[in-house]
C-alpha cells in the first residue's frame, strides 16, 4: 500500500512538472509581444533592430516554426535535462541555475526553520496562555506579520542593524552573519502564516471531544496540550507549511534584491529586464520543481504522523458497521 | 392523560417545546436594528478603524486632490531631505517632492492596479470553478488539473513571466498578478459550489421538479458566492503586496510615476541618511493591507454565521 | 438512606456566556448518587442534562461558569477543587463514557495506548504492565480479540468497538463513579442493546455507581434504579424508576411518557378501505427486483462495488403507509432515493400509478416529481438557508408555473394552517425557526403539490421526543385528509408501529420479511426482526404497564 502510494505521488510530481514547463512556454512565447524582438534589442526601450538579424534569430531559436513544433521540440530536449541557452550570457541555462539556487535554497530553508521554530511557539503559547490579554495580545501579532511587504521589513531591519548599529551587514553573502537579516525578514511572514493556521487548528482540536476524553482520564494541561493536541492539530499546518515553500521562494528573490545577495533573484532580475526567456521559464520551472519536491516530502510523511492516511489514499474510509 | 397528545387538533395547535424563534422577537424594527448595528460596531474598534483607514485609502485613490494640494511630480530642490514637519506630514525627498502627496497620488496607481488584478482573477477563477463545480465529470477534472498546476507555481515566478511576455507597466503588472491568482478562486468557487450542489436543500429543489438553471440561479449561486467574495477581499490586500513587489523590482509605471513599491525602491537609496522614504510608503501599504484582511476576517466571521 | 451518598449536587447552577446575555443551561438542579445505584438523568435536548453531567467534573465549554451551588464526591467538594485535585478525580474515581465513539477517541493514537494512558497517569502501573492491563480491560468491555485490536487505530474499528474502547477507559481505574452521556445513542439499535447490557454487567460486577445520561426515558427505565428528570435547566421529577414510570407526578414528565413512542401501546392505526384499493388494479408504487450498486475505490484487493440494494420488491397502495426499516447501512434510505428517481437503479423495475418510470427521462421525471415527494431526516439541512419560508413552500408551484404570485401565497398560507404553523412565520428564513418547526415547513412543501406518494427519510429522528409525537401526528392526519401514500423509512421500530399500515424489514440491501405491522409485531418470522424487536428500549416497563 506504502509503495503504492509513493509511486502515485511521484507519478502527480512528474506531471505537475511537465504542465508548470507546458505553461509557462505558452505564457512566454505565445502571449502578444514577440520574443525576438525583445531578445535582439535585449531589453525593453531600444531602437528597431535589422530585420535580418531577426530571421536569423527566429531560425536559431525555432521561432519560425509553428507553435506546436517548437513546443515538441523543446520538451524533448527539456527532458533530456537541456533547458536552452540564455540570450543574454549564452551559458546553458539549467547551469545558470544550479549555480544561483544553493545561495538562495540556503536563505530559504534557514528562513523556514526559523518560521517554523517562532511561529509554533508563538501558536502554541497564545493556545496555551489562559490569560485573555496574553492570548489576544500573541494572536494580533501574525496578522501584523502577513500584512507588512517583507523587501520592506528587510530594509527597516537593514536601517536600524546595519545603518543605525553596526551588528549585521546590510548586504552581500558573506557567511553566516550576512544570513540573519534576509533569513529574518523572509522568516516573519511565512512564519506568521504558520502561527495563523496552527494557532487556528489547535484551537479546533483542543475543541474536538477526544480532548475532552483525554482531560476526563485525569491529564493535565500541559499532557493534553502536547500529547494530544498538538499532534493532531499539526497536521494542517505541516501542509500549510509545504504550500508556503513557493511563496517564501517567490519572496527569496525580491529579498536578494533587498540585501544584494547572488542567488536565484539576481538572476531572475536580470532575466526578465533582458526578457530572457529560456532563463525566466528556467526559473519558473525550477521554482515548481522545489515546491513539488517539498510537498512530496510532506506527503511522504503524513501518513507517518496520521495514520488514518495510508489506509485509506483516496477518502476516509467508510464506517464500518 | 397519554391520549391527550394524540388528539391531533390539540396537538397541532400547540408547540409544547419552547419556542426561540417566538420568544426572540426579530421583528422589523429599524431603532432596534441600528441599535443593534451600532453595538456591534461599538465592540469592534479595530474594525471601524480598519473601515476608516481604507475609506481613506479608496478617496485617496479617486480624488488624490481632497488630502493634498502638492503636485507630486513637482519638486523644490532647495527643500530636499525634510524630516517630517508639518508643512511635509511624510517629509521630501531627494528632489524635494513632497513626500505625503506622493503617497497619496501613488494610492490611485497601486490601487487600481490592484482592483483590476482581483477582479480579473475573480472573474476568471470564479467562472472556471463554478463550471468545474457544477458540471462535474470530465470538465471538472481538466479544470482541476490545470489548477493544480498553476497553484505549484509560485505566484511570484508566474507573474515575472507574463511580465516577460507582456512587458513593464501598471496595468501589466496588474494582469501579471491576476493571472497568477486564477487558480486560487477556481479552487475556493468550486469547493463552495461543490459543498452547496451536495447539500441537502438543493437535492430537495430538485426533488420539487426545479431545473438546472433554476437551481444554479436560486440556490447554488447564491450559497456558494459569500466565502468566494471573502477570498476577494482577502486577494485585495495580498494583490496589494505583490503589485508593490513588482514595482519594487522595478517591473511598473516608469518614473516619476509614485507607485508604492517604486517609491520604496527609491527610499531605499537614501536608507542611511533618510529613513522617513522608505519607512512611510511602507507604512501606508501595511496599514492599507492590515486594514483588508481585518475586513476579510470580520467579512468571514459573518459567513460563517449563515 | 444510610450511608452518605457518594455524589450529592446541591442547588447547582451553570450559565453559558454568549455574544448578547448569559443564557442559563442549569438552573438549581439538586440530585443524590449512592453507591451501587444507577441513576438515570433524563431530559430533552436543552434541558441541561448534559451539561449537569458534565459539571461534576468540571469539564464544561470554555464559555461555561458554574454560578453557584455544591457538588460533593466522596466527601470532597468538586465545585471549587483546583486543577490538580481534579486530575486526581477524573479517570481514577469517576469515569466519563462520552457521547459519540466516532469523535471521542484520539485519531492518531492506538486505542491500547489510549486506554493505557488512564493507568499510567494514575501511577497505577509502569508503562510496560500498563500495555499489559489496557489489553485486558479491553477485553473486560468486550472488545473481541482485545490484544490484536489494542494495536489498532480508531478508525480501524466499528462504532461499537469505539464505544467498548471508551467503556474500557471509563472502567480502567475501577472508579466508584461512571458518568455516562448518551452512551449509545450514536448507535444501531442492535449494537446499543448489547453495549448497555454489557455496561450494565460491568458495574454490577464492580459495585460503581452509574449516572447515566439520556433523552430516551424507554432506556432510562430499562437500566436504571432511579430516575431524575430534567427540563429547562431544573429538575421537574424524581423517583424510583417503577413508581416514576406508573404514577409520573408532574406534568412534563407525563408527556414525556406518552410521546416516548417505545413505551406506548400502538395506536389504533386506521384501517383503510383495503378491499377498494385491491380492487383497484395496479398499486401506485411497485418496485420489482431493484438493485443499486456503488462503485468502490480502487484496491489491490476486494470488489470493485457494493450493491447497496440488492433485490428488492414492494409495492405501496393509494393512502397506505409502508415502513422500511432497517440499521444503518441497510440500504433503506438508497431504496427511498432510487423509486424518486434521484438515482438511477442498476437493476429492476419501478413502476408510479402503472407507469414504467426505471429509465424516465429529463420530461417524465419532472411530472413524476408532481406526484411524488420527499421529506428528509435533517430538517437542518434540507431547507435553503438564504429562502424564507413562503419561498420555499412556493417553489414547487413556481417551478411548476402553478397559479401567480398572489394566488401562490394564498396557497402557502394554507399550507402553512395545514402543518399548524402561524402565517406570521411566512417571513421568517430558517435559522429562526425550531427543529420541529423546520420539519413542518419541509413537510408542507413536500404537500404543496398535492402528491400521491411522500418518501418520508427518518423524518423525525433528528428530533426531541415531543416534537417527534406532534410530527406523527401532523403525518397521520394529512393520510386521512388527502389519502396520500407514505413510504417510511425508518431505523426505529417503535415510531413505525405508530403509523404504519405494512412494514418491511432490510438488512444487508435486501427485503427480509413484509407483513402487516400486526403481523411484524406480534408473529416475527425472521431471525433478525427478532432481533430488533428484542432491541427495542422499555420493554420490562411496558409490559409491566400492561399486565
Amino acid at each position: 500500500m506504502m509503495r503504492r502510494y509513493i509511486a502515485k505521488r511521484i507519478a502527480q510530481a512528474v506531471g505537475v512538472l511537465w504542465a508548470a514547463y507546458t505553461l509557462s512556454f505558452f505564457i512566454l512565447v505565445l502571449l502578444p509581444g514577440d520574443p525576438v524582438t525583445a531578445m535582439a534589442g535585449q531589453g525593453m526601450d531600444s531602437a528597431p533592430v535589422d530585420p535580418a538579424r531577426l530571421e536569423a534569430l527566429r531560425a536559431e531559436y525555432g521561432f519560425d516554426q509553428p507553435a506546436p513544433l517548437q513546443y515538441l521540440e523543446y520538451l524533448g530536449r527539456a527532458l533530456t535535462g537541456d533547458l536552452g541557452d540564455s540570450v543574454a550570457t549564452g551559458r546553458p541555462v539549467t547551469q545558470l541555475i544550479t549555480e544561483a539556487l544553493p545561495q538562495t535554497l540556503l536563505l530559504t530553508a534557514s528562513a523556514l526553520t526559523l518560521a517554523l521554530l517562532f511561529g509554533g511557539a508563538l501558536a502554541m503559547a497564545a493556545t496555551y496562555s489562559e490569560r485573555r490579554w496574553v492570548r489576544q495580545f500573541l494572536l494580533s501579532l501574525p496578522p501584523l506579520g502577513v500584512s507588512v511587504p517583507t523587501f520592506w521589513i528587510g530594509l527597516m531591519l537593514v536601517q536600524f542593524f546595519s545603518f543605525r548599529n553596526a551588528w549585521f551587514p546590510a548586504f552581500g553573502n558573506d557567511g553566516v552573519k550576512g544570513l540573519v537579516l534576509p533569513a529574518v525578514t523572509l522568516a516573519v511572514p511565512t512564519g506568521a502564516q504558520i502561527a495563523l493556521v496552527l494557532a487556528k487548528s489547535l484551537s479546533t482540536t483542543l475543541d474536538e471531544p477526544y480532548i475532552a476524553t483525554a482531560k476526563a482520564k485525569g491529564a493535565g494541561r500541559v499532557h493534553v496540550h502536547l500529547r494530544h493536541a498538538l499532534r493532531n492539530a499539526a497536521l494542517p499546518a505541516l501542509t500549510v507549511a509545504g504550500l508556503l515553500v513557493g511563496a517564501l521562494m517567490a519572496n527569496a528573490v525580491v529579498i536578494e534584491t533587498v540585501f544584494s545577495r547572488n542567488g536565484l533573484g539576481r538572476v531572475t532580475q536580470a532575466a526578465v529586464a533582458a526578457q530572457d526567456i529560456p532563463v525566466v521559464q528556467g526559473v519558473v520551472v525550477y521554482g515548481a520543481l522545489v515546491f513539488v519536491v517539498v510537498n512530496l516530502l510532506v506527503d511522504l510523511v503524513y501518513p507517518l504522523l496520521d495514520p488514518r492516511i495510508v489506509l485509506a489514499p483516496t477518502r476516509p474510509q467508510a464506517v464500518a458497521a | 392523560m397519554s391520549g391527550q397528545l394524540l388528539e391531533t387538533g390539540t396537538a397541532l395547535g400547540l408547540p409544547t417545546t419552547p419556542d426561540p424563534a417566538q420568544s426572540g422577537s426579530r421583528g422589523p424594527d429599524p431603532a432596534r436594528a441600528t441599535r443593534r448595528t451600532l453595538a456591534f460596531f461599538a465592540r469592534r474598534p479595530g474594525l471601524v478603524l480598519s473601515i476608516l483607514i481604507v475609506l481613506v485609502v479608496v478617496v485617496a485613490a479617486f480624488a488624490p486632490g481632497v488630502f493634498s494640494s502638492a503636485d507630486p511630480t513637482r519638486g523644490v530642490p532647495e527643500e530636499n531631505f525634510q524630516a517630517p514637519s508639518t508643512a511635509h506630514w511624510f517629509g521630501t525627498d531627494s528632489l524635494g517632492r513632497d513626500l505625503f502627496a506622493r503617497v497619496v497620488h501613488g494610492a490611485q496607481l497601486s490601487l487600481r492596479a490592484t482592483l483590476l488584478a482581483v477582479s480579473f482573477a475573480f472573474v476568471i477563477g470564479g467562472i472556471l470553478g463554478l463550471v468545474a463545480g457544477f458540471v462535474g465529470r470530465w470538465v471538472d477534472d481538466v479544470i482541476m488539473r490545470f489548477v493544480d498546476v498553476v497553484l505549484s507555481i509560485p505566484t511570484l515566478f508566474l507573474s515575472l513571466a507574463v511580465v516577460t511576455a507582456l512587458g513593464y507597466g501598471t496595468t501589466k503588472v496588474a494582469i501579471a498578478v491576476g493571472v497568477a491568482n486564477i487558480a486560487g478562486f477556481a479552487r475556493v468557487m468550486r469547493a463552495e459550489v461543490l459543498r452547496v450542489r451536495t447539500a441537502l436543500y438543493v437535492e430537495a429543489a430538485r426533488g420539487v421538479g426545479a431545473r438546472w438553471y433554476t437551481v444554479l440561479g436560486r440556490h447554488v449561486l447564491p450559497n456558494s458566492i459569500s466565502p468566494v467574495l471573502v477570498l476577494a477581499t482577502l486577494e485585495f490586500g495580498t494583490s496589494i503586496l505583490a503589485v508593490s513587489s513588482l514595482s519594487f523590482l522595478g517591473y511598473g509605471a516608469p518614473p516619476p510615476a509614485p507607485e508604492w513599491g517604486t517609491l520604496i525602491s527609491d527610499g531605499r537609496n537614501y536608507l542611511a541618511n533618510a529613513w522617513w522614504l522608505t519607512a512611510l510608503p511602507g507604512l501606508a501599504i501595511a496599514a492599507t493591507v492590515l486594514a483588508t484582511n481585518r475586513i476579510a476576517r470580520a467579512l468571514e466571521s459573518e459567513v460563517r454565521q449563515w | 438512606m444510610v450511608s452518605e451518598p457518594l455524589l450529592q449536587i446541591s442547588d447547582l447552577a451553570v450559565s453559558y456566556r454568549t455574544r448578547s446575555a448569559p443564557v442559563v443551561a442549569v438552573d438549581g438542579v439538586d440530585l443524590v448518587v449512592h453507591s451501587g445505584e444507577t441513576v438515570a438523568l433524563v431530559g430533552e435536548s436543552g434541558s441541561g442534562k448534559s451539561t449537569t453531567a458534565h459539571a461534576v467534573v468540571r469539564l464544561l465549554a470554555g464559555n461555561a461558569q458554574i454560578e453557584r451551588g455544591t457538588i460533593r464526591f466522596a466527601s470532597q467538594a468538586l465545585e471549587g477543587a483546583s486543577e490538580r485535585e481534579l486530575r486526581n478525580v477524573r479517570g481514577a474515581q469517576i469515569g466519563l463514557v462520552p457521547q459519540d465513539p466516532a469523535v471521542s477517541l484520539n485519531p492518531v493514537k492506538r486505542v491500547g495506548e489510549q486506554v493505557a494512558e488512564v493507568l499510567r497517569l494514575h501511577s497505577l502501573s509502569t508503562r510496560k504492565q500498563a500495555a499489559l492491563r489496557a489489553v485486558e480491560v479491553l477485553d473486560r468491555a468486550g472488545l473481541p480479540d482485545a490484544a490484536t485490536r489494542a494495536r489498532q487505530y480508531p478508525h480501524e474499528l466499528s462504532g461499537g468497538m469505539r464505544q467498548r474502547v471508551l467503556i474500557a477507559m471509563a472502567i480502567a481505574a475501577d472508579p466508584k463513579l461512571i458518568i455516562a452521556d448518551e452512551p449509545t445513542s450514536a448507535l444501531d439499535v442492535t449494537v446499543q442493546k448489547v453495549i448497555l447490557d454489557h455496561l450494565q454487567h460491568l458495574v454490577a460486577e464492580s459495585g460503581a455507581a452509574v449516572l447515566l445520561v439520556t433523552h430516551d426515558l424507554a432506556v432510562a427505565a430499562d437500566r436504571a434504579d432511579r430516575i431524575v428528570v430534567m427540563s429547562e435547566g431544573k429538575v421537574v421529577e424524581t423517583g424510583p424508576t417503577a413508581a416514576l414510570m406508573s404514577d409520573p407526578q408532574h406534568e412534563y414528565t407525563r408527556r414525556l411518557l406518552a410521546s416516548a413512542p417505545s413505551l406506548q401501546s400502538p395506536r389504533p392505526v386506521r384501517t383503510l378501505p383495503r378491499e377498494d384499493s385491491a380492487a383497484v388494479e395496479h398499486p401506485l408504487l411497485d418496485v420489482q427486483d431493484l438493485v443499486k450498486e456503488f462503485p468502490l475505490p480502487r484496491t489491490a484487493a476486494g470488489p470493485s462495488s457494493v450493491r447497496a440494494v440488492d433485490g428488492v420488491n414492494f409495492v405501496i397502495h393509494r393512502a397506505e403507509t409502508l415502513a422500511l426499516v432497517g440499521e444503518s447501512g441497510s440500504g433503506k434510505s438508497t431504496t427511498g432515493r432510487l423509486v424518486l428517481r434521484l438515482a438511477d437503479p442498476t437493476a429492476g423495475r419501478i413502476q408510479f400509478d402503472g407507469t414504467d418510470i426505471t429509465r424516465s427521462g429529463h420530461a417524465a421525471t419532472r411530472q413524476l416529481r408532481r406526484r411524488a415527494q420527499l421529506i428528509y431526516q435533517n430538517p437542518y439541512a434540507s431547507l435553503d438557508p438564504r429562502f424564507t419560508v413562503a419561498e420555499t413552500i412556493e417553489e414547487p408551484l413556481r417551478v411548476f408555473r402553478i397559479g401567480d404570485k398572489a394566488s401562490r401565497r394564498t396557497n402557502a398560507r394554507e399550507l402553512l394552517d395545514k402543518v399548524a404553523l402561524p402565517s406570521a412565520m411566512l417571513e421568517r428564513r430558517p435559522a429562526e425557526l425550531s427543529g420541529g418547526q423546520r420539519q413542518r415547513v419541509a413537510i408542507a412543501r413536500a404537500l404543496a403539490l398535492s402528491p400521491d406518494l411522500v418518501v418520508c427519510d427518518e423524518p423525525v429522528s433528528a428530533l426531541d421526543v415531543s416534537v417527534q409525537a406532534q410530527v406523527l401526528d401532523l403525518l397521520v392526519q394529512l393520510q386521512a385528509d388527502t389519502g396520500v401514500a407514505y413510504l417510511f423509512i425508518s431505523h426505529d421500530l417503535a415510531v413505525v408501529r405508530q403509523l404504519a399500515h405494512r412494514v418491511a424489514v432490510m438488512r444487508n440491501g435486501r427485503i427480509v420479511e413484509t407483513g402487516t405491522t400486526e403481523q411484524i409485531f406480534n408473529e416475527p418470522q425472521h431471525e433478525y426482526t427478532r432481533e430488533l424487536l428484542a432491541a427495542i428500549p422499555g420493554q420490562a416497563v411496558a409490559e409491566g404497564v400492561q399486565s
